[in-house]
């Protein structure tokens, strides 16, 4: 992992991780190409603050701009939200791993503590058989 | 869900007790965690995981220590943690991640749910990030909450 890979990821990272952002791109991606002002009528916010998250999104690559006459359209990037998704995704990928070891671990330490009962109880039962005859 | 978390979840057929265990015990984290562990499960108590070379880890040169400092431990209910704080400094929301775990007693056994948020803090710093990413590295499979739900399926549609 170099260095230059990894600020990309972070910066990637910070991108998607805001809840507007994503609301951006989700409307995006259902518009297919869309203006500034376009996306700010189906958002609960202005398109000054439309336009400024546009330029994150652009800014690491996960939407693109185009000049059409007056207006720039703008469009996601699927690349790029490939490489986010992958970015979450081995965070969790590392935990599910964990767990399973988790339950692989405490489900012996279970089975064990079964055996040990089952056993004590058996010795139990071998006693009063002893004081029965 | 913040957007820099992750939540995941198993089914263990084991009792609360026996799964606390598991995961508060230094010689049993370091059977599913790291390759050594000083942890004490006593909220406020700092310790460190270790990752050898040629561990869990993979291949690394050198040891990689990570701080850890205890922040909740409900036993048999909930146990919580920040790491990755930088060496020597109190971990907090700007330079750790949190991870919260809990124990649900089931029918079944127990039901444990991990919940690692503030992954965006540590992830700031270049180097810590890159030992972070390498740590993380290993079998990068899909899978997250609704994070990577909503990034796979929008991408893929927006391929079409």
């Amino acid at each position: 992992m170099t260095a230059v890979a990894v600020a990309e990821d972070d910066a990637l990272w910070a991108a998607v991780a805001d809840p507007t952002r994503r609301r951006v791109l989700d409307s995006l991606l259902e518009h297919g190409e869309a203006t500034t002002t376009t996306l700010a009528e189906g958002l609960p916010v202005t398109r000054q603050a439309v336009a400024k998250h546009l330029a994150v999104l652009n800014r690491v690559g996960l939407v693109a701009g185009r000049r059409r006459g007056r207006e720039v359209r703008y469009a996601v990037q699927p690349e790029r939200l490939d490489d986010a998704a992958e970015a979450m995704a081995r965070v969790a990928a590392q935990w599910d791993r964990r767990l399973a070891r988790i339950k692989r671990l405490a489900e012996s330490v279970q089975a064990e503590a079964e055996i040990n009962f089952q056993h004590q109880q058996g010795e139990c039962n071998d006693r009063s058989q002893d004081w029965n005859s | 869900m913040a957007a820099d978390s992750i939540e995941r979840e198993i089914l263990i057929e084991a009792s609360p007790e026996v799964v606390w265990g598991v995961i508060t015990e230094p010689e049993q984290i370091s059977r599913w965690f790291s390759d050594e562990a000083e942890v004490e499960g006593r909220a406020g108590a700092d310790g460190a995981l270790t990752w050898k070379p040629g561990g869990r880890g993979g291949e690394k040169e050198l040891d990689v220590i990570v701080p850890i400092r205890v922040v909740d431990a409900e036993p048999f209910r909930r146990f919580s943690f920040r790491w990755n704080h930088p060496e020597g400094s109190a971990p907090d929301e700007s330079n750790s991640a949190l991870v919260e775990f809990s124990l649900i007693e089931e029918a079944d056994g127990t039901r444990l749910r991990v919940i690692e948020s503030g992954i965006d803090a540590v992830t700031h710093d270049e180097e810590d990030k890159a030992r972070y990413l390498e740590d993380h590295e290993h079998g990068w499979e899909k899978h997250l909450g609704e994070m990577l739900d909503y990034v796979a399926s929008k991408s893929h549609g927006a391929t079409r």
